[in-house]
């Protein structure tokens, strides 16, 4: 028996159309639009000025804070201004446009192709070079990858997690680069435990993906406390709470995080960057971004320069399609809407999907059932249809004492229900407020 | 039987009753017989716009106060405050009567849709997602958040601009539109004497020509209004000019040099120019205008070099 988290869950159909597609490399555009805050936490601090000469790599942007990130230059040319530009959020913030002039990198960065696996860096200096590279975490949420790896005082980890689930129906960004640098991420997992003192790793992998669980089974071999999980394929199993409980059995409580039970959990692609940073010196600049959808021409994995604005990956995958409804970033279950195809790739986005215009069509919303479907599918084991009314009704008491702030948005409710009431928008908005309410209580305490 | 049953039943009302009055002197609780008294004068609305849980609590608190400085029923106004200053014997300050005004006048003629939006029809759920549907992200939304909030009917979203509409009569200034705004773009300002106000229209903080580009009527912080106020009433910050209305004195002449016709001015008699000009310009509504207002703007165009040349001359003199 293959296992899985133990509530809820959907399973919606795969699409995985762009499964088994090399990762094409996508030529730096003319221009990058680097957003200042693409990472959970602060913003960082712009470190350049309009003029000047950049590199590929260079620092353009200092962490503002704890929870926050460098940013690097992904192209080499010249910073053209700083200035709001429109990003994923929906919202105008401070980004770096950089006009690109030819390809030139740092010299520090190590371009060759040969494997690496020797490190013989201490524990905290390999913390402080992914730190410095800018990580963060890769599957979508962006935090900073440097945090997660230093538990606060009294905490201890003993074991990592590998996420390699990839759950979000129609992705494979991970997938394919699982099947094409295998071996790096074994040793970037190497790397992981030694930062953070720990000797087992679990790579925890759906089981519709048997050629990578077959080629990391082969390799593991050579690695030692590293374990290769198959898992049963049900949605949301990438979430972290829900991939805890699926590998180790260890059930994370309400507003407690991993490193409570623990477990660390990292995406396979985080891996893949701790692995270019620590061993190449190469910071976070590039990332592989799906473009997908079952209108798409050519749908394909490429690896884009972080910057690049959406229409640049669509066109590689053969142009916007005629009857284009919505263009999402991300997967269907967890992205967003995209205003405008000028918006630029950032470090959280695995996935382009391109819906058609039926397929983006809501249903009209009727009235409540009590089926209980939603109940039945929550991973978090909420109650949906009760958080939506009191959302609805504002009754923000109600609404904490039921957990809103628990909900991570998998959108399994919504996928669940008949009568396809808008769930999520409500209880999404209701836990921003409520979060709020929290965090000025705590202020004036 | 019957006489034995009457006075065992009369003296367990005797003992009870000398029971519950002991009770009640022992346990007695005072309570100012003043607060029920400023109760009864209150509107009884219990709107929460006094920043007090309800007219009982806004009650107690202008009973305990000592002064009824900044205690203010803005849904009844001066008339009740004085009410109530007559029935504690204080003295009441004499506060302006504020209105809400809304500072966004992005119609869809001046602001065209870039996307549209499928989710649920609220400002609170939409502004979570994204900027809107046009390119302004600063601007009203329309799905009316402020009208749900609204207790005393008195801001409508107009179908025809799709922006919320006050009407000043009913407004009683009691802030739940601001508070419901998750743009922030509804503000209480002084109700001005006539019911006269200037303001600025508009709370985009983008650089002029992106502004401009999103929507015709945005302030694009070019500044001439604050050239031109000889009151120092007007700032700009972040490409966006606001008036003081506390220094406004209500001269116009901003209105007059706005390019975009962001500044607007409501219920002032029309300019002798627009008579002339146009047939007949009707009296200027409280709510403000959408149609009319390009009228306005023409009329402000064609009086503007008017007024610079008048300034000239009078530097030169």
């Amino acid at each position: 028996m293959l296992r899985t988290f133990r509530i809820g869950g959907i399973h919606p159909p795969e699409n995985k159309l762009s499964a088994g597609k090399k990762i094409t490399v996508l030529a730096a555009p003319k221009q990058v639009v680097i957003p200042l805050g693409q990472h959970i936490g602060a913003p960082a601090q712009a470190v350049v000025q309009k003029g000047d000469a950049v590199k590929v790599g260079t620092l353009i942007a200092k962490a503002g804070g704890f929870v926050s990130a460098n940013i690097h230059s992904s192209v080499s040319g010249k910073v053209n201004k700083i200035d709001n530009a429109l990003d994923a959020s929906g919202y105008k913030r401070p980004a770096i446009f950089i006009d690109v002039d030819g390809d030139e990198w740092e010299e520090t960065i190590d371009r060759s192709d040969t494997l690496v696996k020797e490190c013989s860096l201490s524990a905290k200096e390999i913390v402080a070079k992914i730190a410095q590279a800018g990580i963060v975490g890769m599957g979508g949420a962006t935090f900073p990858t440097q945090v997660k790896l230093t538990p606060p005082p009294g905490n201890k980890a003993d074991i990592i997690i590998i996420n390699a689930v990839e759950c979000e129906p129609y992705l494979t960004a991970d997938h394919s680069l699982i099947m094409e640098k295998a071996e790096q991420i074994l040793v970037g997992t190497t790397l992981l435990m030694k930062a953070v003192d720990v000797n087992r790793a679990v790579i925890g992998i759906e089981n519709n993906k048997p050629d990578a669980i077959a080629l990391l089974q082969k390799l593991a071999g050579n690695y030692k406390g590293i374990e290769i999980m198959p898992l049963k394929m049900k949605y949301p199993q990438g979430g972290e709470k829900q991939l805890i409980d699926a590998v180790a059995n260890r059930q994370v409580k309400s507003g407690a995080l991993p490193i409570s039970e623990g477990a660390i959990v990292q995406n396979v692609g985080t891996v893949y960057a701790v692995y270019e940073a620590v061993q190449k010196n190469k910071p976070l600049f590039e990332r592989v971004v799906t473009v997908t959808g079952k209108s798409v021409a050519n749908p394909s994995n490429l690896l884009v320069r972080i910057g690049t604005p959406v229409s640049a990956l669509i066109d590689a995958a053969g142009g916007i399609p005629e009857d284009t409804g919505k263009i999402i970033n991300g997967g269907p279950m967890m992205g967003k809407a995209l205003m405008s195809t000028d918006i630029p790739v950032t470090k959280g986005s695995s996935g382009i999907l391109i819906l058609t215009r039926k397929e983006s069509e809501r249903k009209p919303v009727n009235e409540c059932i009590r089926c209980t479907k939603c109940i039945q599918v929550c991973p978090m084991g909420l109650n949906p249809t009760l958080l939506m009314n009191t959302t609805e009704f504002k009754n923000w008491e109600l609404a904490e004492k039921n957990h809103i702030t628990d909900c991570i948005e998998c959108g399994s409710c919504v996928y669940t229900c008949p009568a396809y009431r808008p769930l999520l928008d409500y209880i999404r908005s209701g836990k921003g407020t409520v979060m709020n309410i929290i965090r000025t209580r705590k202020a004036t305490k | 039987m019957i006489l034995i049953a009457v006075i065992l039943l009369g003296a367990i009302g005797a003992i009870g009753a000398i029971m519950l009055y002991a009770a009640s002197k022992k346990f007695e609780v005072y309570e100012d017989p003043r607060i029920s008294q400023v109760q009864e004068v209150l509107p009884g609305a219990n709107c929460g716009g006094c920043g007090y849980p309800g007219c009982s609590g806004f009650a107690t608190a202008c009973v305990k106060a000592d002064s009824l400085d900044g205690l203010l029923c803005p849904v009844g106004g001066m008339p009740v405050m004085s009410k109530v200053a007559s029935v504690l014997g204080k003295e009441v300050s004499n506060l302006e009567p504020m209105v809400a005004v809304v500072r966004c006048n992005g119609t869809c003629e001046a602001r065209p849709r870039i996307n549209s939006y499928d989710g649920v029809k609220k400002c609170s759920i939409a502004s979570t997602l994204y900027g809107g549907e046009t390119g302004c992200s600063f601007g009203c939304l329309g799905f009316g958040d402020c009208e749900d909030a609204c207790n005393f009917d008195a801001i409508h979203v107009n179908p025809a601009t799709g922006l919320p509409e006050v009407d000043e009569d009913k407004c009683t200034s009691c802030g739940a539109c601001v508070k419901a705004c998750p743009k922030g773009i509804i503000e209480l300002r002084k109700k001005g004497p006539k019911s006269r106000r200037i303001f600025v229209s508009c709370i985009n903080k983008d650089k002029g020509a992106i502004a401009r580009k999103a929507c015709t009527n945005a302030c694009i912080g070019c500044g001439k209004c604050a050239k031109e106020c000889p009151f120092d009433a007007i700032t700009v910050e972040n490409n966006l000019a606001y008036i003081d209305f506390n220094k406004c004195r209500l001269c116009r002449k901003c209105v007059a040099v706005c390019p975009t016709g962001a500044i607007h001015e409501i219920n002032f008699p029309p300019r002798k120019e627009v008579v002339a000009d146009k047939v007949q310009p009707a009296t200027p509504k409280a709510v403000t205008p959408t149609a009319p207002k390009t009228e306005v703007n023409a009329a402000a165009e064609a009086t503007t070099p008017k007024i610079t040349e008048e300034t000239n001359q009078n530097k030169i003199q």
